[in-house]
C-alpha cells in the first residue's frame, strides 16, 4: 500500500499545484514540491534494512483482472536501488532548481511537469505488470517532452523535444509490441510471473523477436548507439532537467528494463551480443564525441551517452553468467552485474554534480562555451571543488567513487575473454580493448571539463556576467552529490551490503545466496592487469590531451551528410512532405467528398462483410405486427428525406430535418424506449436551436452544376447505403452466431441496483465507455473552443520562428 | 436592433423553471426510471441556454457566475475519479455499489455511487453545451 502510495503521491502533488500557486505566490514554488520527494525518499529508506535481509514487497490491486491486467506495486533490490536513485536525486534537484529558476518563469509549468515525471519514472520501476510499466514508461517520455520543451519559445527547444520524443515513443510502441508477444508465449502480463515459467518462455517462438523488440525500447530509452542522437538536443532543457532527467533518471528507465529482464532474456547469445556490443559501442563513440564538443552541456550530454552504454555492456557481460545455470564458474561473471549496480549509482552522484556545476557557471557566467571560459578556479572555488571531484571521479581515478567501478569493468572485460561460449575466445578481445580506448577519451574530456573552464587565462569581455561565486543554496545539492563521491569510495561495502546485493538477488532469483554474488570492494586490489590499464589510460589520455589541436581533424573526416542526425532530418522532412502531399489529396475541404470516402468504405465493409458471411436472411414470420400508425410515420419520414433532397431553401432543410428527427422519437416512445426518445428530443431540439443560432451566418444554397456521371456515382452510393444499412436491420433479426447478451441486462437489479437497464448498461456494465465518451465531448468541446477563440494573432507568426 | 421581447422574457422566466425542475428529476430519476445524467444534463443545459438566448451574456453571467469550461472539467474530474477511488477499496476500477440507507429527514432511500459517475457525466454534458453554444453565437 506504501508503495502505490508513492506513485501516486507526485501525481497527487502535480494536481494541487495549481491551488499553492496562486496561494502563495510571495515563496519559492520548488519549496512545497520539495517536500514529495524528501517524504518519498525518507519512506523508501525505512525499508533498506528489510530489503537487505531478502524480503520484498508486492500489493496487487486489480484493474482488468479478465486480461491479466493489474496494478502490482513491486519493491524487490532493484526497484530499491531506481526509486531511491528518483526521489534522492530528486530531491538534490529540485532543492537546486529553487536558486537555480527565478520567480519570473512559470514554476507551476515547471513543477508540475517535474511531479509527472516522477511519479511516472517510480511506476516504471515499481510496476510488475508489463502494460501497467508501458503507461508509465511512456508517460516519462510525454513528461519529458513537456520539461525539455519547456522554453518553448525557442525553436531549439521544441525540435529538441520532438526529437527525443519521437525516439523514445517509437522505441516504446516496439517494446509493447515485446511485451504483448511475451504475453503470447506466457499467458501472463506479470514479470515475476514470467521468470516463474522460464521454460514456456524460452522454448517459444516469439522469444528471440520479443527480446529485440523490449531490446529497441530500452536502447532508445537509454540513448544508445544508434539512438542517442536525441540526447544532446535534449539539453535545451533547463540545467536542472538535465541533471536530473538526463543523467540520473528517465535515461536509465531502459538500463532498469534491461536489469529487470535480464533473468528472462540472459543467457542468449542474441542478448548477450546486442547488450554488451551495443553498449562497448555506445560506450566508445559517445566518448569519442564528447572530446569535439566545446558547449559543456554537450559535452556532459556524450559522457552521459558513453557512460550509459558502459553499465549496459556491463549488464551484457553479467547476463552471460545465466547460460550455465548457477555454478560456482558462473559466479564469476556475475560480478559484471554488480559493477554495472555500482557504477549506475555512482554516475548517478558525479554526473548529476557535473550537471550542476555547469548550471552554475553557466548561471554566474552567462554562457557554457568552453572556448570562451577559462581561469574562473580562484573566482569560482567552490564551484571549481566540484568539477574537480567529479570529473576525476568520471575519469575513474582514485580517490573517488568512480575510480573503484571502473577498476571493476576492466575485471569485467577482462575476465569474459576467458569464457568459451558465443565465441569469445577469438572476439572477446575486442572488449577490454573499446573498454580501455573508450576511457582514455574518457580521461581526455574530464581534462578538457577542468582545465578550459578553471585553468589558464580568463577572458572578462568575452563572458556575458562578471564571474563570481555562486549562492550557498545552489552549491548545497552538489556538495552533497560529491560528499557521496568520496563517501561511496571510503565505505563501498555498506552500500554493496545494504543496496547492490538485494538487487543482485532481484537480477539472479535462480542462483540461491546473494552473499556470494556480493563481491568486496577494495580501493587497493593489488598491482594487477587493471591498474596498469588505469595508469596507461592516465598516460595517453594526457598526451592526447596536450596533442588535441593536431588530432582534432580527424573530427572532421566524417561527412555532414552523413552524419546519423543528418539522416534523421531527413527522415523527418521527407516524411512530413509526403504525408502533407498525400493528406492534400483527399481532405479537400469539400465535406461531400468527405461522406464518400465515409460511405463507400461503410458500404464496401458491411455489404462486403454480409455478402462474405452469406447471412442475407429475412423471416418476416417473427415479426411483430405493423400498425397503422407505425406506417404514417413511415410515410412521414420518406416524404420528408425525399424533400430535403429537393429543397431549394436552407430554412426548409433545417425543418424537414427536424421532421426525420421527431419522427425517429416517435417511434422511440412507440417502442416503449422512452430514453431513447427524450434524448433524441432535447438533441434534436438543441440542434436546431444551434442551427438558427449560425442561420445568419450561413451561405444560401446554391445550384452547383454537377456532372451527370458524378451525380450518377452520388445516386448510386446513397441507395447502396440505405440498402445495406435496411438489410443489416433485417438480417440482424434473424442473426444467431452469438449468444444473444440481453439475458445477462435482465438482472440489472441484483448486480447493479437500477432498474433501468439503459442507465445500469451506462453507469455499470459499460461505464468505461462512458467516461471515455465523457473525456470525449470534454476534449471536443475544448476543440471547438479553441478553434473559434485562440486564432493566432498577427504577428504571433515572427515569435514561433525565434 | 433591439427586439421588444417581453413576452419571450415573460415566458422564459416561468419555463426555465420548469426545464430546471424536469432537469433534475431527469438526473435523480435515472437508475430506476428513464433520464440519467447525460439527459439530465441536456436538459439543464438547454435551459441554460434558453436563459442565454433570452437575455444578453452579461445579464446571465451576474446570475450564473461560473466558467462553463471549468463545469465541465469538474464533470470529467468527477467522473473519472469515482471510477479511480474503487481501486483503493480494493475492487477494481470502474466498480459502483449501492445501498439503502435511512437517512434522517426523508427516511429510507436507496444510494448509489453511480450517482456521482453520472454528476460528472451531467456536468460535463452541461458545460461542454454551454461553452459550444456561447462561443458560436459570440463569434463575429
Amino acid at each position: 500500500m506504501v508503495i502505490a502510495f508513492s506513485i501516486m503521491l507526485p501525481f497527487i502533488a502535480a494536481a494541487l499545484i495549481p491551488l499553492i500557486y496562486r496561494g502563495f505566490k510571495n515563496i519559492h514554488l520548488g519549496w512545497f514540491v520539495l517536500i514529495v520527494p524528501v517524504a518519498l525518499f525518507s519512506i523508501l529508506a525505512t525499508y533498506i534494512p528489510r530489503i537487505a535481509n531478502g524480503e520484498v514487497f508486492i500489493k496487487t490491486f486489480e484493474w482488468i483482472p479478465s486480461f491479466g491486467i493489474n496494478i502490482t506495486t513491486y519493491l524487490d533490490g532493484l526497484s530499491m536501488i531506481f526509486s531511491l536513485l528518483i526521489t534522492g536525486v530528486g530531491s538534490l534537484v529540485i532543492l537546486y532548481s529553487i536558486f537555480y529558476l527565478s520567480t519570473k518563469e512559470s514554476l507551476h509549468h515547471f513543477y508540475c511537469y517535474l511531479l509527472l515525471f516522477m511519479g511516472a519514472m517510480l511506476g516504471v520501476v515499481f510496476s510488475d505488470n508489463l502494460m501497467v510499466l508501458y503507461v508509465f514508461w511512456e508517460l516519462t517520455s510525454v513528461s519529458s517532452f513537456l520539461l525539455i520543451a519547456f522554453w518553448h519559445h525557442r525553436k531549439a527547444s521544441r525540435a529538441g523535444a520532438r526529437k527525443a520524443m519521437t525516439i523514445t515513443v517509437s522505441g516504446g510502441v516496439a517494446m509493447l509490441a515485446g511485451f504483448l508477444m511475451l504475453y503470447v508465449a506466457s499467458g501472463t502480463f506479470s514479470i515475476r510471473e514470467i521468470i516463474e515459467n522460464l521454460d514456456v518462455v524460452q522454448s517459444s517462438v516469439y522469444f528471440v523477436p520479443a527480446m529485440c523488440l523490449v531490446l529497441l525500447g530500452a536502447f532508445t530509452k537509454s540513448a544508445q548507439f544508434p539512438f542517442h542522437i536525441w540526447l544532446p538536443d535534449a539539453m535545451e532543457a533547463p540545467t536542472p532537467v538535465s541533471a536530473y532527467l538526463h543523467s540520473a533518471t528517465m535515461v536509465k528507465a531502459g538500463i532498469y528494463l534491461v536489469a529487470r529482464t535480464t533473468p528472462i532474456f540472459g543467457g542468449h547469445e542474441v542478448w548477450f551480443w546486442a547488450v554488451s556490443g551495443v553498449g562497448l559501442l555506445t560506450l566508445f563513440w559517445g566518448s569519442f564525441n564528447a572530446v569535439r564538443q566545446y558547449d559543456l552541456k554537450a559535452l556532459l550530454a556524450y559522457s552521459t551517452i558513453s557512460q550509459l552504454g558502459l553499465i549496459m555492456s556491463l549488464f551484457g557481460l553479467g547476463s552471460a553468467a545465466l547460460h550455465f545455470g548457477y555454478s560456482t564458474q558462473s559466479v564469476i561473471y556475475t560480478q559484471a552485474t554488480f559493477a554495472a549496480l555500482f557504477h549506475l549509482i555512482n554516475h548517478s552522484t558525479f554526473k548529476g554534480a557535473l550537471f550542476m556545476m555547469v548550471g552554475i557557471v553557466d548561471h554566474e557566467v552567462g554562457t557554457r562555451d568552453i572556448r570562451r571560459l577559462g581561469g574562473l578556479m580562484s573566482l569560482m572555488p567552490f564551484t571549481f571543488t566540484i568539477a574537480v571531484i567529479g570529473s576525476a571521479s568520471m575519469a575513474g581515478l582514485p580517490p573517488f567513487n568512480g575510480f573503484l567501478s571502473k577498476e571493476m569493468f576492466f575485471t569485467a572485460t577482462l575476465k569474459i575473454t576467458q569464457l568459451d561460449i558465443f565465441s569469445l575466445d577469438s572476439i572477446g578481445l575486442l572488449f577490454p580493448i573499446i573498454a580501455w580506448v573508450a576511457s582514455i577519451f574518457t580521461f581526455i574530456y574530464c581534462v578538457i571539463i577542468v582545465m578550459r573552464t578553471f585553468f589558464g587565462k580568463i577572458q572578462p569581455d568575452r563572458l556575458e556576467k562578471p564571474p563570481h561565486e555562486a549562492p550557498f543554496g545552489m552549491l548545497i545539492s552538489p556538495f552533497v552529490l560529491v560528499a557521496f563521491v568520496i563517501g561511496i569510495f571510503i565505505f563501498p561495502n555498506v552500500l554493496g551490503h545494504y543496496i547492490l546485493s538485494p538487487a543482485m538477488a532481484s537480477i539472479y532469483p535462480m542462483f540461491p545466496s546473494a552473499e556470494e554474488l556480493t563481491p568486496h570492494i577494495s580501493a587497493w586490489h593489488g598491482f594487477n592487469t587493471e591498474l596498469i590499464m588505469t595508469l596507461g589510460v592516465i598516460v595517453v589520455g594526457y598526451f592526447l590531451y596536450r596533442t588535441l589541436k593536431k588530432w582534432r581533424p580527424v573530427y572532421q573526416l566524417i561527412p555532414q551528410s552523413f552524419t546519423l542526425n543528418a539522416i534523421y532530418e531527413r527522415v523527418i522532412n521527407s516524411s512530413e512532405s509526403v504525408s502533407g502531399r498525400v493528406t492534400n489529396r483527399y481532405m479537400n475541404g469539400n465535406l461531400t467528398y468527405y461522406f464518400v470516402y465515409i460511405y463507400v468504405f461503410f458500404v464496401t465493409l458491411l455489404a462486403g462483410y454480409m455478402i462474405y458471411a452469406d447471412v442475407f436472411s429475412w423471416n418476416p414470420s417473427k415479426d411483430s405486427v405493423i400498425e397503422p400508425y407505425e406506417l404514417v410515420l413511415v410515410f412521414v419520414m420518406i416524404a420528408a428525406a425525399i424533400a430535403i433532397i429537393f429543397a431549394k431553401q436552407r430554412i426548409t432543410v433545417v425543418l424537414l430535418n427536424g421532421v426525420l428527427g421527431y419522427s425517429v422519437a416517435f417511434f422511440f416512445v412507440v417502442f416503449r424506449a422512452p430514453d431513447l426518445a427524450l434524448t433524441q428530443l432535447v438533441v434534436e431540439s438543441v440542434t436546431t436551436a444551434l442551427f438558427l443560432l449560425s442561420f445568419k451566418y450561413l451561405p444560401k444554397l446554391k445550384n452547383e452544376y454537377i456532372s451527370k456521371s458524378w451525380r450518377f456515382a452520388k445516386v448510386t452510393i446513397s441507395i447502396a447505403v440505405g440498402a445495406t444499412v435496411t438489410l443489416i436491420g433485417l438480417a440482424v433479426m434473424n442473426y444467431d452466431r452469438f449468444e444473444p447478451i440481453s439475458k445477462f441486462f435482465e438482472d440489472s437489479y441484483d448486480l447493479a441496483g437500477g432498474k433501468n437497464i439503459v442507465n445500469t448498461i451506462l453507469g455499470d456494465f459499460r461505464a468505461f465507455d462512458t467516461m471515455l465518451e465523457v473525456v470525449v465531448l470534454f476534449i471536443a468541446g475544448l476543440g471547438v473552443y479553441t478553434l473559434i477563440k485562440l486564432k493566432a494573432k498577427k504577428g504571433d507568426a515572427d515569435v514561433e520562428s525565434k | 436592433m433591439k427586439v421588444n421581447d417581453v413576452i419571450l422574457k415573460s415566458v422564459v422566466r416561468g419555463v426555465v423553471f420548469i426545464v430546471f425542475t424536469l432537469g433534475m428529476y431527469l438526473f435523480f430519476a435515472g437508475h430506476n426510471a428513464p433520464g440519467g445524467g447525460f439527459i439530465g444534463g441536456l436538459v439543464l443545459g438547454s435551459g441554460i441556454v434558453l436563459l442565454y438566448l433570452t437575455y444578453d451574456i452579461e445579464t446571465v453571467h451576474k446570475g450564473m457566475p461560473f466558467d462553463f469550461k471549468k463545469v465541465a472539467a469538474v464533470g470529467v474530474l468527477l467522473t473519472t475519479g469515482s471510477a479511480i477511488a474503487s481501486i483503493f477499496f480494493d475492487v477494481p476500477f470502474l466498480t459502483q455499489t449501492d445501498g439503502y440507507y435511512n437517512l434522517p429527514l426523508v427516511g429510507e432511500k436507496h444510494l448509489s455511487t453511480v450517482t456521482i459517475f453520472e454528476a460528472g457525466v451531467a456536468l460535463t454534458v452541461i458545460g461542454t453545451l454551454v461553452t459550444i453554444i456561447l462561443n458560436i453565437s459570440e463569434d463575429e
